[in-house]
């Protein structure tokens, strides 16, 4: 059976175990008619000109799996960021594990999405921001309609969350393949300030396919930096759909980190809707093997005096694929409006690609806006330095590697984080360079 | 003195005519509208043309019949009517002319007002010109003098009927019937068009250079031009085209080929002067244009173009770099005032090792028009050593017009070095500011600065063509260039 048919039977299914009744629902039914009318994108769709699903999609992937708990802290301690204290909210196959996690209902909510769902206390939010922002194609449709489970953060007004949220997604592969959709919402109140890092790990080679949606939306002047990790094993896909709403004076950043995985596909989309915003995404990808990252962004400016920032490092080696497809679009009344766009890539194998479409779509004349690409290869003269100081190549290559990627490190305002991420580099490119950088 | 503002420009550009908007009234003998297998081997039969020819054509109509019209580009515009169209139209009294004496004299006035007088031209600036109206080539300047190197330069109907081994080894060689939907079109229904051959060593001695022109009402103008240059040769060609003023929207599709052999250069400017609408956006001609270069081992071919007309322009200048070491460059400059629109760019293919290509695209916008670059660089895995470098910038005018930019840049190589950059802008204060400090004034600041803006570009153009040049930019944007 087709991966669609069988969404939608399961639908029938899914049915049974939620509230039909509720508000919600009707946009899960909604959303489902949806996904039946357009299914899985295809590279006939512009936006997946170089992504193809099919690979992915052919697996018998489960849609509901069984409970499990049988995972210990410490076989998962190394995915935690466990040297700083934070609150943590984990899925073990999608569905929360309570023995893990750390949530809050103190100043601030760091809890879950199915509480958010049904409990009347967090009615007004929901219909106030759930689905409001994520655009209705067909992958977010899908994620719609069996959205329930995933991490709900509620931040109000004039708070600053004191520790960072981390959100962390298992899956056990106790199912030979396991489809997941997680569903987080992010709401932060005028002024509130909030650091959120956000994981999906696989601990088995089994096959998993994640297709996550996550809504933000950051009042004015709130203050929110997400941070993603992706570094799972070869048979794990990500589809991670992130839309964030900005209002007036608020700061946006999200960085990505790709190093593992099958396929990843990250759609991100920022949507300004006040003055004087700043939007930032940046991201480093190191892959090798046949990965495959494809980074979507896309920042909307809408209103005057407003600034975005992007900024994208790919190093691909052996067969590897690297996409990155950017756009700008600045709308008439969006004067003043400052946008940067990099994009640069170093491919280290032959065989290795790299599609890039960094887009500007500008209707405003007031505007200062550019964008940069750019493929080559490590400076030979740089090598040369290192190595006639007795650098050995390997080590050589990697420290240039590390500078490249260092614009999208230095910005992370989490120590702790950006060292393990430096120690994640570190892994991926098989140095030990006996310090950190 | 009133100062002369960017909403003054403004207003000057909405209302600033076409110049080129006359109709000559030349007798033509025009084909019924519509199209079926029977009008293009009518056409293929008006033009005496060989068997292997009709049958070329029936094919591409074939091919075309069953395709669809594309609809990625950013541009919008009501889909043409493609049976409502008269695909063959030629001025009627056509005569073999051997000197521009016995020319209609009508037809010489037309010219005149195209600012191409011929004789002028040829006495002054040594340039062979073919001129092609309504799809037929009219006259074709300097045979003699060519002919003398081994040059042929005539039009394509001609080359048909006097080369064909040459035209049936390279016509649709490089954009094959069933490139793309126009494409197509264009190889069932073409009426004329240029031919080019440069033989082996020859530097061609002139600039050989085409004018176009739409006449008749109710046509759409096909042309193809085919130019080949053999090891080691050299050409410059310049193509120029304008159309009257009709509110009806008119059909330009044409495909260009050039072709460089080992060590051969090529140099294809364009100025594109089509009727861009009036200030409402009514009328004007459809551009749908494909043009593409092939290059041999060693060989290059530069493209420059000038877009100031059509109402809606389609139009991507490619270059395909076979051979090693092989070269292209695109440099182009794209205006566009009042509804027009322009999707315009180009692709290089990289295929050879140590191939190189350079972009530099300036878009103009103004009025409430919108101007997209859209451009495609590839990499393919064996082209070892490829260097490109994209530039595009583009400047915006008033807040109502929109500038955009698609560029793909695929790299299979690991020593591809690709750079690409875009920049948009509007010209700053501060910059007309430092002029004003200076005693220039606002007018002949933002004149300066559009200059300076495109001044990469029309370094490009052959001398006799930057002089064209400058004054279209001049038209389009009267009122800021001094």
């Amino acid at each position: 059976m087709e991966l669609k048919d069988k969404l939608i039977s399961s639908f029938f299914a899914f049915e049974e175990q939620v509230d039909v009744n509720s508000e919600v629902h009707n946009i899960r039914s909604e959303a489902m008619k949806n996904f039946e009318v357009s299914g899985f994108p295809s590279r006939k769709d512009e936006d997946w000109k170089y992504t193809s699903l099919k690979s992915i999609l052919k697996e018998d992937y489960s849609i509901f799996p069984k409970k499990e708990d049988a995972i210990e802290y410490k076989d998962v301690k190394k995915y935690f960021i466990h040297d700083i204290d934070a609150y943590t909210i984990v899925f073990i196959d999608g569905i929360y594990s309570s023995h893990l996690s750390q949530t809050t209902h103190d100043k601030i909510d760091a809890c879950l999405m199915s509480s958010a769902l049904t409990k009347d206390k967090y009615k007004p939010v929901i219909e106030k921001y759930f689905n409001k922002i994520a655009p209705k194609n067909s992958l977010n449709s899908l994620n719609t309609a069996f959205s329930r489970e995933g991490a709900f953060i509620n931040i109000p007004k004039n708070t600053v969350a004191d520790k960072p949220i981390q959100i962390l997604n298992f899956s056990t592969g106790n199912e030979s393949a396991l489809m997941l959709q997680p569903r987080n919402l992010v709401v932060v109140g005028e002024n509130a300030h909030v650091q959120i890092i956000e994981r999906h790990q696989s601990l088995t080679d089994n096959a998993v396919l994640t297709n996550a949606v996550t809504e933000i939306y950051a009042d004015k002047r709130a203050m929110v930096d997400y941070y993603k990790i992706q570094n799972d094993h070869a048979n794990a896909s990500l589809i991670d759909n992130t839309y964030v709403e900005q209002q007036g004076e608020s700061n946006c950043s999200v960085h990505t980190f790709s190093f593992g995985g099958k396929l990843t596909r990250n759609n991100l989309q920022f949507f300004q809707k006040g003055e004087h915003i700043d939007s930032t995404m940046k991201g480093v990808t190191i892959i090798e093997d046949k990965q495959h990252v494809d980074h979507n962004t896309l920042v909307h400016h809408i209103e005057p005096n407003c600034e975005s920032h992007q900024d994208y490092k790919g190093i691909y080696d052996d067969k590897s694929v690297g996409v990155f497809n950017g756009k700008v679009l600045v709308e008439k009344e969006a004067q003043k409006t400052n946008a940067f766009q990099s994009n640069n890539n170093i491919l280290v194998s032959d065989k290795a690609t790299i599609n890039s479409k960094p887009q500007l779509e500008i209707f405003a004349d007031d505007v200062a806006c550019s964008h940069g690409c750019t493929i080559g290869q490590l400076d030979e003269d740089a090598m040369f330095y290192l190595k006639s100081r007795g650098i050995p190549a390997k080590e050589a290559r990697a420290l240039l590697m590390y500078a490249f990627a260092n614009n999208v490190l230095s910005s992370v305002k989490i120590p702790e984080l950006q060292k393990r991420v430096n120690k994640l580099i570190a892994n991926k490119l098989n140095v030990s360079l006996g310090f950190d950088l | 003195m009133n100062k002369f503002t960017e909403d003054d420009l403004k207003k000057e550009l909405e209302t600033k005519e076409y110049e080129y908007g006359f109709y000559t009234d030349i007798e033509s003998e025009t084909f019924p509208v519509g199209l079926n297998e029977d009008i293009v081997r009518a056409i293929s039969k008006k033009k005496e043309e060989p068997e292997w020819m009709t049958e070329w054509r029936l094919e591409a109509f074939r091919i075309w019949s069953e395709m669809e019209e594309p609809d990625w580009a950013n541009v919008n515009y009501p889909k043409p009517d493609f049976q409502n169209i008269s695909y063959y139209s030629a001025p009627n009294k056509k005569p073999k002319y051997d000197s521009l004496d016995e020319v209609d004299p009508e037809l010489l006035d037309t010219f005149k007002k195209l600012g191409i007088s011929l004789d002028e031209q040829k006495k002054l600036a040594g340039v062979a010109v073919d001129v092609v109206m309504d799809s037929v080539s009219v006259t074709t300047t300097f045979k003699k003098t060519l002919a003398e190197k081994g040059i042929i330069f005539c039009s394509i109907s001609e080359a048909i009927k006097e080369h064909p081994e040459l035209v049936k080894k390279y016509l649709g060689t490089v954009v094959p019937q069933k490139d793309n939907f126009y494409a197509a079109l264009n190889s069932a229904v073409f009426s004329d068009g240029s031919f080019c051959y440069i033989p082996k060593g020859v530097r061609c001695p002139m600039e050989l250079s085409t004018y176009f022109r739409i006449n008749q009402a109710g046509t759409g103008q096909f042309e193809r031009t085919l130019v080949v240059a053999d090891e080691d040769s050299y050409v410059s060609y310049l193509e120029g085209c304008t159309a009257p003023m009709r509110d009806e929207n008119q059909l330009h599709a044409a495909v260009v080929e050039l072709i460089a052999l080992d060590d051969a250069e090529i140099k294809y400017s364009t100025v594109q002067n089509w009727f861009p609408g009036n200030k409402d956006g009514k009328g004007g001609v459809f551009n749908f244009v494909t043009k593409r270069g092939l290059c041999e081992k060693n060989a290059k071919i530069s493209w420059t173009q000038v877009e100031t007309g059509s109402a809606v322009t389609w139009k991507y200048p490619s270059c395909i770099l076979k051979g090693d070491h092989s070269v292209g460059e695109f440099y182009s400059i794209a205006v566009t005032n009042n509804f027009q629109q322009a999707d315009t760019g180009t692709k290089m293919i990289h295929l050879g090792k140590n191939t190189k290509s350079t972009i530099i695209s300036k878009g103009i916008s103004a009025g409430k028009s919108q101007n997209s670059y859209r451009g495609l660089v590839q990499v393919n895995g064996r082209a070892e050593n490829a260097r490109n470098f994209s530039q595009c910038d583009s400047l915006l005018m008033g807040n109502e017009c929109g500038a955009h930019t698609f560029p793909y840049i695929e790299a299979k190589n690991k020593t591809a070095k690709i750079e690409h950059e875009a920049t948009t802008s509007k010209i700053g204060e501060d910059q007309i500011f430092y002029c004003n400090q200076r005693g220039i004034d606002t007018e002949k600041a933002i004149a300066l600065i559009v200059n300076g803006f495109s001044k990469e570009v029309l370094n490009k153009l052959p001398m006799e063509f930057a002089v064209e040049a400058q004054k279209l930019l001049e038209i389009s944007l009267e009122g800021s260039v001094g």
